[in-house]
């Protein structure tokens, strides 16, 4: 089983690494949610997940129970993960209706913009401030 | 009591995070808790300090679960310190973002968020369990995310996505080195991991997992290469957002780097070489990279980056007195660099502007402003008495006795261009005159707090340089402590023995 884990777990983070070097921003961040998967996988398997029953030790027979530690790491990687992948959706969903051209190169380009200017009693300059004054 | 002292770190920041959360509806409150909570942290941060300087190290197993299969807290003197110097920054952020906050979405979401941030940042510092660290860099991480948005508009969201998907990377791959390591070493506890590591017989695939954390640990402390996601991204957040990570986000990093080294390689080993090159090219890429800039906070982010470059210098060099200097540079650093942030925005508001071309004009009309500016500037620079030149003092000593010549002479080198770098904000900004004359400088209202808070780093920056003496020993007991961590080998000595 172990293998199998293994080579699923390369082909994930393979993908993932290349939707992360594409140009389309959505594709980034489905990306990192593909190699963030890869990654839980290959904590699990790398964890030592042997053992073929569930993790609970009963009295004078504990050899064939699964390693619970990597389970327990796992399972809060999923949900710190999870939560980030939301937020970073959410934030590409804004940048997409700000923008509306969601290519990495137009997000860099607009970051480097020189810097606004600041009007007295505004918040602080952002080029648009069209959110700001909302 | 010492209990309770240990998570306080982490209590404090978390309770006033949640009951603000409870009283989101009312901004007083909010504000109110916010302040309250952070200057309790500063108050137990300096209680954590008075202890650790003499010499007591907190330590606990949360839960009574012994170490390892417990998670193992530890406060020796560079937690405590760091502690109280993340305490005091984020209360400065704070009284900066006061002004600001009567903006109820805006203001109720930065004190949220900063809480949040504080408390990624202590639970960091406490921890001596690697998973552990990785939560704490998440907390830290998904506040600060939130944070560099805050604000919403084009250029911010824009940067943003650039920060969330590089640091997302990153702590990815903290979290494959962490499985790794567990994976082949067995543990997880920084204590029982750095036995297995001084005892000679780690496992093979244990080196290469922990270098790959240390690659990790180095995108976070925005180390060479992998720094370009901090200069590209810093400019865009609220001044008082950059402020506090300036000062306090890549310091979390270089800290996992200091404390992972020194615990595992106590000798000098292949880390210190790779780490030695890291950090001389670190320095000089910085600083040339805020050669090339125009804009205030743009040149702060790349010195942030050279910065970071001195801190490693100290730990590559991994002799006493090196360390002693990494964990000054790091103390010194920490205040300068979060204040030239927030005296940069206070400038830009007057100016209109942070663009460098356009600015001018403020040491004719607040010669005080201009003294505050300079007191930072010149202390980054290294000039003495300021505590600049005792951090840099230490580290060049540092490298000449470890006939480290060239590192020496690049630590020099970038001192000169900084000064050269505040030089041009200098004459740009404060003493040139306004492109647009006398009148475009607009009036700041409102600033008391945020004044008081800035005044106050400047003095500190002041008095750590008057009276050195008291702080060096400090680091240098500190740096003692990290050469012979007991707080976090003392569980796992052989029965019988100390």
């Amino acid at each position: 089983m172990e293998w199998l884990a293994a080579i699923t777990t390369g082909g994930l983070a393979g993908l993932g690494l290349w939707m992360l070097l594409d140009r389309n921003l959505k594709r980034v961040v489905l990306g990192v949610a593909v190699l963030g998967n890869a990654i839980n996988l290959g904590v699990l398997t790398a964890g030592r997940f042997i053992g073929e029953r569930a993790a609970f030790v009963e009295a004078g027979n504990s050899t064939s129970a699964a390693n619970p530690l990597p389970q327990a790491l796992v399972l809060t990687a999923i949900v710190i993960g999870f939560s980030l992948f939301v937020f970073a959706l959410a934030l590409l969903k804004r940048t997409r209706e700000l923008h509306g051209d969601k290519t990495t190169d137009s997000v860099s380009a607009i970051t480097e913009q020189p810097a606004p200017d600041w009007h007295a009693g505004e918040h602080e300059a952002d080029g648009t401030g069209v959110e700001a004054r909302r | 009591m010492n209990q309770l002292l240990l998570v306080a770190p982490v209590l404090i920041p978390l309770s006033s995070l949640v009951l603000a959360l409870l009283l989101r509806n009312h901004l007083g409150l909010v504000r109110a808790l916010s302040l309250g909570g952070t200057v309790l942290l500063l108050a137990a941060g300096i209680k954590l300090v008075w202890l650790a300087a003499g010499g007591t190290v907190l330590a606990g197993q949360v839960g009574g679960w012994q170490a390892p299969f417990g998670i193992s807290l530890v406060i020796d003197r560079l937690s405590a310190v760091m502690i109280a110097i993340s305490a005091l920054i984020g209360l400065v952020t704070l009284l900066y973002g006061v002004v600001r906050d009567s903006d109820t979405r805006i203001g109720r979401d930065f004190h949220l968020f900063v809480q949040g941030l504080l408390t990624g940042i202590g639970g960091a510092f406490i921890t001596a369990d690697i998973f552990n660290l990785y939560v704490w860099f998440e907390v830290l991480l998904i506040a600060s995310f939130a944070l560099m948005a805050l604000g919403g508009g084009k250029r911010r969201l824009a940067g943003s996505m650039t920060y969330v998907a590089l640091n997302l990377f990153a702590t990815l791959i903290f979290l494959l080195s962490a499985g790794l390591v567990y994976g082949a070493s067995g543990t997880l506890n920084m204590g029982e991991l750095a036995v297995i590591m001084r005892s000679g017989e780690a496992a093979p695939g244990v080196t290469p997992a922990l270098l790959l954390m240390l690659l990790s640990f180095a995108i976070k402390a925005a180390l060479f290469p992998v720094f370009g996601w901090l200069p590209a991204t810093y400019h865009v957040a609220l001044t008082a957002v950059s402020a506090m990570f300036a000062g306090l986000l890549t310091k979390v990093g270089v800290y996992a780097l200091i404390r992972l080294v020194t615990l595992l390689w106590p000798d000098y080993g292949l880390p210190h070489q790779l780490l030695l090159w890291v950090a001389c090219a670190t320095m000089l890429v910085g600083v040339l990279g805020a050669a090339a800039q125009t804009e205030v906070r743009r040149i702060l982010s790349f010195h942030i980056v050279s910065q970071v470059g001195y801190m490693v210098l100290g730990l590559a060099l991994a002799t006493p007195l090196a360390l002693a200097g990494a964990v000054f540079y790091l103390i010194h650093h920490i205040v300068v660099k979060a204040n030239l942030f927030f005296i940069g925005g206070v400038a830009a508001r007057i100016c209109g502007s942070e663009r460098l071309a356009d600015m001018g004009g403020l040491y004719g009309r607040l010669p005080w402003l201009a003294l505050l500016f300079a007191i930072p500037a010149l202390s980054l620079a290294g000039i003495p008495p300021l505590s600049g030149f005792w951090a840099k003092f230490l580290l060049v000593k540092a490298s000449l006795d470890a006939a480290a010549w060239w590192a020496a002479g690049i630590a020099l080198l970038t001192g000169v261009f900084t000064l050269l770098s505040m030089n041009k904000i200098w004459n740009e900004a404060f003493l040139k005159a306004h492109p647009e004359g006398e009148r475009a400088l607009q009036p700041v209202k409102n600033m008391r707090a945020a004044w008081l808070g800035m005044g106050g780093l400047a003095l500190l920056t002041v008095l750590i340089g008057l009276g050195a003496g008291p702080l060096i020993d400090y680091a240098i007991a500190a740096a003692e402590q990290l050469g012979n961590p007991q707080g976090y080998l003392q569980p796992f000595a052989p029965a019988g023995g100390t």
